[in-house]
């Protein structure tokens, strides 16, 4: 790193588990509804209405910290958060606090282009806390009044807080993307961005090597970054911003309160916000409407057998067993447990990880991508696409025919045999390619002397001739054919 | 023998055998109410018509031959701290005066399950944070037996509804004392149930983790008959015991033999009135010739509950009330002079130049919480949101909040030790018996003090019973019988024995046979 600092940033982020109810009653979390038509007397704040607790989402929870090799306390308590805003009816946030419902974990990171080293990022705490509603502001002006949707009020969520061992904005973007992969596998988030739920919050400073020893830049918490990619901008700018600030003012961590900035995407900036109060200025207390959560060991074991494959296994067992590279293994581990499901099952049936590794990225993710669809919507099944593949390791297809054959059965369905059959696909007999380079030479004599001059380009003309008059020909070897009686043509 | 004479287990006798109609007892409630509320100020609202309809679809239904539930058309008083769909339920503040809930606290749907005839709603202090019902922001509620005197508190209604003979079954909420001390003042019957024992779910909360609610009554028949319809598990409150009720009128008439009474020996110091302590002493008597052994017990953290009680009371409090903030519900401040005052403020301070000031102007969120608090709460429940705001505060917590809730396991633990003794624990339920209206109101100190022999109680989660011992200057007494949590059938045997040899549940106040 040519930078004269060290960047330190840990992440905050807020996971929507995939619970069909809200974190404390029985309202639904579906998104987009009618604002405040999901609500009841419990998460509009309403006088007397208490609590229960939706053991699904702890459970959810319980996967996600257990993927995330955090500690699972078998006692779990919760706490009230107070704060006072429009779109938290109570008054206060039922949270964790002391006793969170997991802690000390890690998440391994890596990047198979190798700009950084494999490393794991350890996770300080995960626990649950319900979800606020949200406020619509006027933006206009002050003078209409902001409006208030509870739908979101008392959803669960998941918030996991890491350690500050993130060293540069290509890592945070790294643990964002393990982490949403790792949750996409476990299936306890959808992640989803756009509808909220995975949101970021980062902080960041910096460690300036000085003539004095080493200085630390005041702490910035970093909000509303509504893309990884804006995570990667915004710590980017901060960065920059920091050191800055630094030499301007000097200012290092104590001097000044923490502050808030928020991210403006738009104008690629990060600008402050309100100070932010030290989390023991939230007066936090133990819920008395709630007991506190007790989990068995037999529990913990139970959830722990049904996490299923895991990202970091799955690359390491495309590697091992389909002999997959690090890029290769990455990509296709990326693109959520559906396709890695296809991916084995197309290597198994072809008993070609890498021709199948190959398929699988240019053509059936390219599909997919073409055509805005999930891997279950794809209409080729892996058996069927492995009989293909089959054909075109033993040499009955080339790729391009193999190509074409896919397309077909994309189209129109049915099996490879049957596309292959419908697309008058034959092996052309060797005597008879022979044959008809022989014709073909004889009836271009400057194909022949161009061969003779050592012009393969030639070759393609002849080719092309060659597939005019037969497509079912094989390419390459009328190439070969083609070179090979040039050079004993006899004129 | 008129229907005020009958107890609300005679009248289910007189209702089963055609003799009366629940429209006869509704009525006669209402004529009670009509001739005497407004001196006593028991009810905040009465629901005339919904009673009165309710009560003939429950006669058409006995007409008919159809079951009905335990309560058969028997009229009930709810303490306006429980919610009622579509009636108003205020708990004695301005902050909630036009609040309807749209639903049932789930004690109101077991009353209307067993045909219970929903009265009305009675007044208490504001969030139930009092002892005298001085503390609503509508009424205050006078004594039956001195209408110059408080009917104590919280449920200062509750209990002078029943003493006033305008209904015999009443439901309140007891946190530090806030059934059984009015009910002592009163001279009627009134139960705290254990902790978890009831419903806590549509009560609105003062301090969760100690409220809890009862009912008032008479006899402890008539106690009996009401806890049996209101008790028992609900999977809406994560606090309520998942275990079934006892069958506590069914039992009650079975004498204790070989009964162990406590006399908790710090209940008799310093402070006690001599009045209050002879009756307790003669009730002592009276259980010594029903054959109990009484021996003197010790809770030695006993001396702590008050100062407990009031760090963990008004620090749950502070969160429980944070919710009223005049943005979803309830009171808010008239927005329109609020912005004109603030908008003056803000020309004001520019016109000064002052950057600090107009850096530290409320926005008109915040003006808006502030207005809207200040003028929704009264004086003891702002009081008591400071106090708890304060003790969970950052550097204070510990000192406060945390130190309390270990010394209220000291207080639960003395409880356990005592119970390995003895069966019950006998003592006051409060030091003197009702005091004037007035008298304490300035002087809030003094007004804690009135929970000192009840706050314990809540604060281990035990239950506990006043019931009449006697009366000093025309004045009831009471007489608190404390049992081991779930214990609540023995509590309510034991007080049925002493109602059967003594007739001080009986008496009734001069105000009621002027009707």
């Amino acid at each position: 790193m040519s930078e004269p600092y060290t960047m330190v940033v840990g992440l905050e982020v807020h996971v929507q588990l995939a619970t069909a109810s809200k974190l404390f009653c029985r309202c639904s979390t579906r998104f987009g509804a009618e604002p405040n038509t999901q609500t009841c007397p419990l998460c509009i704040g309403l006088p007397g209405a208490l609590p229960v607790m939706n053991r699904e989402a702890y459970e959810l929870g319980l996967k996600a910290a257990l993927g995330l090799n955090l500690e699972i306390p078998r006692f779990t308590k919760w706490d009230r958060k107070s704060y006072y805003y429009p779109d938290l009816p109570k008054g206060y946030q039922i949270s964790q606090y002391d006793l969170p419902m997991s802690q000390n974990g890690y998440l391994e990171i890596r990047d198979p282009k190798g700009r950084f080293e494999t490393r794991r990022i350890g996770i300080n705490r995960a626990h649950l806390e319900e979800d606020a509603g949200k406020s619509l502001h006027d933006e206009a002006g002050a003078v209409a009044d902001s409006r208030i949707d509870l739908n979101r009020c008392g959803t669960p969520l998941l918030e996991i807080v890491s350690e500050p061992d993130i060293r540069s904005p290509f890592e945070a973007k790294a643990y964002l993307s393990e982490l949403k992969l790792l949750l996409t596998f476990l299936n306890v988030s959808d992640c989803n961005m756009q509808e909220g739920s995975l949101r970021v919050d980062a902080n960041v400073n910096l460690h300036i090597d000085g003539p004095d020893g080493q200085v630390a830049t005041p702490i910035v918490e970093v909000k509303n970054m509504n893309s990884f990619r804006a995570v990667e901008r915004a710590l980017t700018y901060e960065a920059a911003r920091q050191y800055d600030a630094w030499q301007e003012t000097g200012q290092a961590k104590g001097d000044v309160p923490k502050q808030t900035r928020g991210w403006d995407d738009t104008a690629g900036v990060t600008h402050g916000m309100r100070h932010k109060e030290e989390s023991s200025d939230y007066p936090y207390f133990p819920d008395p409407d709630l007991v506190p959560v007790t989990v068995t060991d037999e529990e913990i074991e139970q959830v722990r057998q049904s996490l299923g494959a895991l990202p970091a296994a799955l690359r390491d067992r495309l590697q091992t067993e389909f002999g997959l590279s690090d890029y290769d293994s990455d990509v296709i581990v990326g693109q959520g447990p559906a396709l890695v499901e296809y991916y084995l099952d197309l290597a198994q049936a072809t008993g070609d990880g890498k021709l199948a590794s190959n398929w699988v990225q240019q053509d059936v993710m390219r599909y997919l991508n073409d055509q805005a669809i999930a891997v279950a919507d794809y209409p080729v099944r892996p058996d069927q696409l492995a009989e293909l593949l089959t054909k075109v390791k033993v040499g009955e297809l080339d790729t391009s025919r193999g190509r074409q054959v896919l397309e077909h059965m994309l189209a129109a369905g049915g099996t490879a045999a049957e596309a292959v059959e419908h697309l008058g696909i034959k092996q052309v007999d060797a005597g008879e390619e022979v044959e008809l380079c022989r014709e073909l030479l004889a009836a271009n004599p400057q194909i022949v002397a161009d061969l003779q001059a050592g012009k393969l380009k030639a070759a393609g003309a002849l080719i092309g001739m060659a597939k005019k008059t037969n497509p079912n020909v094989n390419p390459g070897r009328v190439r070969e054919i083609a070179i090979e009686l040039a050079n004993q043509w006899d004129t | 023998m008129s229907l005020f004479d009958l107890t609300a287990c005679e009248q289910l006798a007189e209702l089963a055998s055609g003799r009366t109609t629940s429209v006869e007892l509704t009525q006669a409630c209402l004529a009670q109410i009509d001739a005497h509320d407004s001196q006593v100020g028991a009810f905040l609202h009465v629901d005339r018509a919904g009673a009165l309809a309710a009560a003939e679809r429950i006669d058409a239904r006995r007409q008919a031959g159809q079951a009905l539930g335990q309560l058969a058309g028997l009229p009930v008083a709810v303490k306006d701290v429980l919610c009622t769909q579509g009636m108003p339920t205020t708990c004695g503040s301005r902050m909630l005066e036009h609040f309807r809930p749209p639903y049932n606290a789930t004690v109101v749907d077991r009353l209307h399950t067993a045909d219970a005839v929903l009265i009305g709603k009675t007044n208490m202090d504001e969030f139930a944070m009092g002892g005298s019902t001085e503390n609503s922001a509508f009424q205050a509620t006078h004594n039956p037996w001195a209408l110059d005197h408080t009917a104590g508190g919280s449920s200062g209604g509750a209990a002078a509804c029943v003493a006033a003979g305008m209904v015999n079954l009443s439901i309140g909420s007891d946190t530090g004392g806030s059934i059984r001390q009015p009910a002592a003042h009163c001279g009627v019957t009134g139960l705290k149930p254990s902790y978890g024992r009831v419903s806590r779910y549509g009560l609105v909360a003062f301090a969760s983790s100690l409220d809890q609610v009862g009912p008032l009554a008479r006899t402890a028949e008539d106690v009996a008959l009401l806890l049996g319809a209101v008790a028992g598990h609900d999977p809406r409150d994560s606090t309520s015991a998942n275990r079934p009720a006892d069958e506590y009128l069914a039992q009650i008439a079975q004498p204790l033999t070989g009964l162990r009474l406590g006399v908790v020996r710090e209940h008799f110091a310093e402070g006690l009135d001599p009045a209050v302590q002879r009756s307790v002493r003669e009730a002592l008597t009276v259980y010594k010739s029903l054959g109990a052994q009484v021996s003197e017990i010790s809770l030695p953290h006993s001396k702590y509950a008050v100062a407990t009680y009031y760090v963990i009371a008004p620090s749950e409090a502070s969160s429980n009330l944070a919710r009223y903030d005049g943005v979803h519900y309830g009171y808010r401040t008239d927005e329109q002079a609020m912005l004109t005052e603030l908008e003056s403020q803000r020309a004001r301070l520019e016109a000064a130049g002052d950057e600090q000031g107009l850096a530290e102007l409320d926005s008109a969120l915040v003006r808006m919480y502030r207005r809207s608090r200040a003028e929704g709460f009264g004086p003891e429940v702002k009081r008591r949101i400071m106090l708890g705001t304060y003790a969970l505060s950052a550097g204070y917590y510990d000192a406060y909040y945390l130190k309390a809730l270990k010394v209220r396991r000291l207080i639960r633990q003395d409880y356990d030790a005592a119970f390995r003794d003895v069966d019950l624990l006998v003592g006051p339920v409060s030091p003197t018996p009702a005091f004037r209206l007035g008298e304490l109101t300035d002087d809030p100190l003094s007004m804690y003090l009135v929970d000192l022999y009840t706050a314990s109680a809540n604060l281990a989660g035990v239950a506990g019973l006043s019931l009449p011992c006697g009366q000093s200057n025309g004045l009831p007494i009471g007489l608190q019988l404390q049992a081991p949590p779930f214990a609540e059938a023995r509590l309510l045997r034991a007080a049925h024995m002493f109602q059967q040899a003594t007739d001080w549940h009986a008496q009734r106040p001069a105000l009621c046979s002027s009707s």
